[in-house]
């Protein structure tokens, strides 16, 4: 019962959010300093360009009050029907691809990257979070240790250009920059695919295994471990198959959460290596100022950020009664 | 016995994760009783870390003064030149300017946006956080609220939108309004971070023993909470507060990346992404602002786990 309440409370607070995050994107074009219009047709004075302005201003709802407009857009916004039928040009990224479609070109792109990356980071996270639980104090948790608190402080596009330098041009192992899908070429999407997604992988693995790490210590000292290990199970099993599934929910919570730090590292890491996923369609959507674009691209990551958190927190609450109860008690 | 660190462990069941401070897995220092914490004592990378942060912002400050040329003259010798010439000892950029002159005339740019931003999410963060800590009830729940929303966009798309929607309007994008729009969306990035930590930690020492008897001796609220509070609750503030500022560093340098950030002046951001064309051909115009804005955020994560190791008094050692 106390979880239906806390679940319900939380899906209220997910409202909310959803909400108040809807409203500041499609405040946005209203925030622009002046008026929005005449940064949206940057057309000289001539009666044409007033008509289209006047046309632009009713289609965009910047005559009407502040809750039609907010009403319009979230109707446009779920029917994908961004900006009205006309004129498309001054609302479109790129001419003739309306945002909707541009949107899904670049979403899923995004995605896999930060599939990608989040598949890398455990990958190398959990073997070196265990081992240097396992190990701990030891030389090489602390070189570990090391070399994860110097990952945290390379930014991802340093470590981008980096990799685009040494391994994409100096080395010439792997192409520096561009995409290619993987229904096209498999092998080459992944070769183009690693340096993107290790670069955006890189500091999270250093977040996961510290996180694995700790959690670990603590385990590997709890009565069941001692137990196992005095029935003379190999420590490779006690740790694989005793000690890392308790160890693990902190480092999946995390990881479930830390899809905020993928979206803007992703963002980067797609401009640094011409991947056309969001990041790039943003950064083109502020170059051109289609902020109409932009409202959209901005919306879609921020309720993308939003609904992961709450599911991830929902299926904590569900996984770990411990977490339950202690909300009771609360 | 409530736990008087901030248990940042506990903030993701409860709410967004910052995912700027996951990124820093402060869990792992504050999770772990049994092992001394390995950054208690200031050591070689600590008095790195100081000097380093010391005379980088030396030179920004006094970058007008110093015997630099001109960031923005071009010398036709050094164009893409690498480090070692003399009389320009980093070497010249794709037009051949002066490259130890724009790195620390881009630290007077890149260190002023982001400590400004992270000083007033500290004011103003850690004002919300002590008092939705202190007062809880009403307040609580709406700053809560207001934190919860702001962590929930994404911090980077968050400042990207703000920078682009306010600082690119109409052709009078002047470098002054560019400076002070970037460091308002760094501040509102800053805040709730800032705000979430002081309300954790606030919330553990109000209900401590000193408190009640400040109650009980007749104290006023602001008293209690300047006075008895605030001064235990300042480590975790500042701590954050260093990590802060190496978060709005490195904004600042992505915002560049994506062309919403400084144009006029040279910034660490912007002479990355300036040096990105000339990547293959001379690789230090981009190498050499890298390392800078890695060794100062290195600096200030280290200094950071140094005052929370510090200043984190377990009840166990007592």
């Amino acid at each position: 019962m106390a979880l239906v309440r806390e679940l319900g409370k939380r899906f209220l607070s997910l409202v909310l959010v959803l909400f108040l995050v809807t409203l500041f994107t499609s405040l946005l074009l209203s925030m622009v300093p002046g008026d929005p219009v005449d940064t949206l047709v940057p057309l000289a004075e001539s009666e044409q360009a007033d008509a289209l302005k006047a046309e632009v201003r009713t289609d965009l709802d910047l005559d009407k009050p502040l809750h039609e407009r907010y009403a319009n857009w979230v109707g446009d916004f779920i029917t994908g029907d961004e900006n009205g039928e006309h004129f498309g040009d001054y609302f479109r990224v790129s001419g003739r691809d309306p945002v909707s479609e541009r949107l899904g070109d670049a979403l899923p792109i995004s995605l896999q990257l930060m599939v990608y990356a989040q598949v890398l980071a455990l990958a190398f996270a959990i073997p070196l979070g265990v081992l240097t639980a396992y190990r701990a104090g030891s030389r090489f948790d602390k070189a570990a240790n090391t070399g994860a608190f110097a990952l945290l402080a390379i930014p991802n596009f340093v470590l981008g250009l980096g990799l685009a330098y040494y391994v994409g041009v100096w080395l010439n192992w792997l192409p520096p920059s561009g995409y290619v899908p993987f229904g096209d070429d498999a092998a080459e999407h992944i070769r183009r695919m690693i340096l993107p997604a290790t670069t955006l992988a890189a500091a999270q693995v250093a977040v996961y295994m510290r996180l694995l790490r700790t959690d670990m210590v603590a385990t590997l000292q709890e009565d069941f471990i001692q137990m196992a290990r005095s029935k003379g199970i190999s420590d490779q099993r006690v740790l694989w198959r005793h000690a890392l599934r308790p160890s693990s929910l902190t480092l999946l919570t995390v990881a479930g959460l830390n899809v905020g730090t993928l979206i803007g590292g992703a963002v980067v890491v797609e401009v640094i290596f011409s991947i056309p996923g969001m990041g790039l369609a943003i950064s083109q959507a502020i170059f051109e100022r289609q902020y109409v674009a932009l409202q959209s691209f901005v919306a879609v990551l921020a309720i993308l950020y939003v609904v992961v958190n709450f599911a991830v927190d929902v299926l904590y609450s569900i996984v770990d009664p411990r977490i339950r109860h202690a909300r009771a008690r609360n | 016995m409530p736990e008087p660190v901030t248990d940042r462990l506990a903030e993701p069941v409860g709410g967004v994760l910052a995912p700027e401070l996951a990124a820093h897995a402060p869990v792992a220092t504050v999770l772990e009783p049994i092992e001394e914490s390995p950054t208690r004592k200031l050591g070689f990378i600590g008095w790195f870390s100081i000097l380093w942060l010391g005379g980088i912002t030396l030179a920004a400050v006094l970058a007008p003064w110093l015997p630099l040329p001109d960031p923005d003259r071009s010398y036709l010798e050094i164009v893409r030149i690498g480090p070692i010439q003399p009389g320009h000892p980093l070497g010249g950029d794709g037009q051949g300017r002066d490259l130890l002159s724009r790195i620390i005339w881009g630290a007077r740019a890149s260190l002023g946006i982001s400590v400004s931003a992270v000083l007033i999410g500290f004011l103003v963060g850690g004002l919300f956080g002590l008092v939705a800590g202190y007062f809880r009830g009403a307040i609580d729940a709406v700053l809560t609220t207001i934190f919860n929303v702001l962590l929930s966009i994404p911090a980077l798309v968050l400042a990207l939108a703000l920078v682009a929607v306010f600082a690119s309007a109409g052709d009078d994008a002047s470098n002054g309004r560019k400076t002070t729009v970037l460091i308002a969306a760094l501040a509102i990035v800053t805040v709730p971070l800032i705000g979430r930590i002081t309300r954790a930690s606030t919330m553990a020492w109000s209900e401590r023993e000193f408190v009640k008897a400040a109650e009980v001796l007749g104290a006023g609220h602001v008293r209690i909470m300047l006075r008895e509070v605030l001064p235990n609750v300042l480590p975790a503030m500042v701590s954050i507060a260093l990590l802060g500022i190496a978060v709005a560093i490195v904004a600042e340098g992505s915002l560049a990346l994506l062309g919403v950030g400084l144009t006029e002046v040279p910034s660490w951001g912007n002479l990355i992404a300036f040096g990105r064309g000339d990547l293959a051909r001379a690789p230090h115009i981009v190498g050499i602002p890298s390392v800078a804005i890695f060794l100062t955020v290195l600096a200030l994560n280290y200094l950071g786990d140094v005052v929370r190791a510090r200043f984190d008094v377990r009840e166990g050692g007592l």
